[in-house]
């Protein structure tokens, strides 16, 4: 059965090179650090926090508050499984071994994916529970309402971030170029686009803003998002959706 | 058996590969050769479906490459050695190019012993010098026992020991049967190793011949005659009904194979020789004779009219590109 046998050959790729390790524990170590942090820095400001605030907190949230920056290890491992193949000029050795391209490519995403998910859920699930239990007494637990459902999707947003840069990746090829794409538009212009307000209605239907919905339990005050966590987190699938997609066109109609 | 049928390979402005069409027969090495840029790497690419040609066709036993089911038990290719992930050991690359083709492992070691990469298995590829790099590609051809056969240019960077490893390695796959198809610019690489010959310049066929087909005509032998007494020499042999030529440095040039009857002319007149020779031609000149046709060809095409082409004079071969145009 060629997928199965694609399936294990990149399992074999995937394990054997240094930046998979690297990657993937920067995108955990560096969530769960960094939310337990903010989650300390929440704990000694809760005191003197205005009863409104009080009321808004969102302690699933801010133990996720590391996702941010962590994602971007996520992108990078996104792209660095793809495009590694065109920087190094593996791709002919694989193409000339697996011709079909969609097998090729699909194998190698569906790895990858597996991988992500594990790696993307252990972090969510340690950056909650760690993250909880620096917020001691203001922490929530996962018995909460709609705190599961944040927790689960926070490893399968870490996931669709993964998946996304391997379609990103995969158009590019370049690992620099791709890079050179994701990181300001997850880290700046995302952010900027989703903070001022004549943009904001535009900005939080780019993927990671939408996606990112699942991971709050205690909607803001003023919140008025169009869609709801899983509806985000669908927005989300549909840009990851067009990404394979596009990746796979362009795979299968260039030259390698 | 790999069948090209008028495959052509444009890139943008660039045509490659022009409408080649040939066929590379089991239990025979054939070289493929050609000077720098002639397409040679790009006829191998479209061959193994990483470039997909512009038009025309290429057939393996019948079949699209991507048709082939587990293609790497079917034909194993050197393209690039330098394909490989630099950060992968030895033997996980090879692992992993088995694994996609459910090749067992088993055949892992037993092809990095062939190629003897053995000690050196679990360093990573990055650490390989180029005769390495080179052994590691090999290894990957060689992976899925294939019955075809392909490598561009795999003596690049060997040392002279490698270089006759690899040689002995051809003939004895293709004298088990296989298909072996390899491409070089070296004619006197090619003499050695090839038993037909398939030459391209410019992405045209040159010529598609037997190895002694293309040695019986284009190998011409002659005798060179020095002597002090040149112009009775001159005299002499145009008195007999031979043909000479005047080079340079005041030596004779007489067409054909034999010295004897020159020197025993030459005795009978009482003429000194300084030097009497057999000398034959090169198959190096032979091939850069024949692929000189296809760089007038591009002068032409690009400088209508340009004197500065130097008119080539025009063999035999010269037809063979005329004819396509
Ligand atoms: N991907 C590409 N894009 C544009 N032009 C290309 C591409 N690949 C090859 N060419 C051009 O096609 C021509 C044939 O190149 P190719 O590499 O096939 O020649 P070759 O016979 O293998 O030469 P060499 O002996 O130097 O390896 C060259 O002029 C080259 O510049
Ligand atoms: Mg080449």
């Amino acid at each position: 059965m060629a997928m199965a046998h694609v399936i294990r050959s990149e399992w074999t790729k995937i394990r054997s090179v240094a930046s998979t390790v690297w990657t993937l524990s920067a995108a955990l170590v560096v969530t769960v650090a960094l939310g337990m942090l903010i989650s300390a820095l929440t704990r000694r400001e809760f005191d003197s926090m205005s009863p409104r605030d009080r009321l808004t907190l969102d302690p699933t949230f801010i133990s996720f508050a590391g996702m941010s920056l962590g994602q971007l290890a996520m992108i990078v491992f996104g792209v660095l499984v793809v495009s590694n193949e065109y920087s190094t000029g593996m791709i002919r050795t694989s193409l000339a071994a697996v011709p079909r391209r969609a097998t090729f490519l699909f194998g190698k995403i569906t790895v990858a994916t597996a991988l992500a998910l594990v790696v993307g859920m252990a972090t969510s699930f340690l950056a909650f529970f760690l993250g909880q239990a620096v917020l001691g007494p203001h922490g929530a637990r996962l018995g909460d309402p709609g705190v599961l459902r944040a927790v689960v999707g926070g490893g399968l947003y870490m996931t669709l971030i993964a998946m996304f840069s391997m379609g990103i990746a995969a158009m590019l090829r370049s690992p620099m170029l791709s890079l050179g794409v994701l990181m300001p538009f997850f880290f700046l212009i995302s952010n900027i686009l989703g903070n001022v307000s004549a943009t904001k209605k535009i900005g939080r239907f780019l993927p990671d803003q939408a996606g990112s919905r699942i991971l709050q339990v205690v909607p803001g005050a003023a919140d008025d998002t169009p869609y709801g966590p899983w509806g985000g987190l669908g927005i989300m699938v549909l840009w990851v959706a067009a990404a394979l997609i596009g990746g796979y066109a362009l795979l299968k109609q260039r030259d390698a | 058996m790999i069948e090209l049928e008028g495959l052509t390979k444009r890139y943008d402005e660039k045509l490659a590969v022009n409408n080649l069409t040939f066929t590379v027969r089991p239990g025979v090495v054939t070289g493929f050769l050609g000077p720098n840029g002639a397409g040679k790497s790009t006829t191998m690419r479209m061959v193994l479906g990483l470039d997909h040609p512009t038009s025309g066709d290429v057939r393996i036993d019948g079949k699209r490459y991507d048709q082939i089911e587990d293609p790497l038990r079917y034909i194993g290719a050197l393209l690039d050695a330098k394909a490989v992930h630099g950060g992968r050991s030895a033997f996980n690359h090879l692992l992993c190019l088995a694994q996609s083709n459910g090749i067992p492992a088993a055949r892992v070691h037993e092809v990095l012993d062939t190629v003897g990469l053995t000690g050196v298995a679990r360093k990573k590829a990055k650490g390989f010098s180029l005769g390495m790099g080179q052994r590691l590609g090999i290894a990957a051809a060689l992976l899925g026992d294939p019955r075809i056969l392909m490598f561009d240019e795999p003596v690049n960077g060997l040392d002279p020991e490698g270089i006759h490893w690899i040689r002995t390695l051809m003939k004895s796959l293709a004298a088990q049967g296989r298909t072996v198809f390899v491409s070089s610019h070296l004619m006197s690489e090619m003499a050695l190793t090839a038993d037909h010959l398939v030459v391209i310049g410019q992405g045209r066929l040159l010529a598609d011949t037997s190895m002694a087909d293309f040695i019986a005509k284009n190998s011409r032998s002659y005798v060179r005659v020095r002597s002090p007494q040149r112009e009775r020499l001159l005299d002499v042999l145009h008195e007999a009904g031979i043909t000479v030529v005047e080079t340079g440095g005041g030596a004779l040039e007489v067409d054909g194979g034999k010295a004897e009857p020159i020197g025993e002319l030459a005795a009978r007149h009482q003429i000194v020789l300084h030097e009497l020779s057999l000398q034959q031609a090169s198959l190096e000149e032979a091939f850069m004779r024949l692929t000189a046709q296809s760089v007038e060809y591009h002068a032409h095409s690009e400088a209508p009219g340009g004197t500065w082409a130097q008119p080539v004079p025009r063999g035999e071969w010269g037809a063979d590109w005329k004819k396509g145009a």
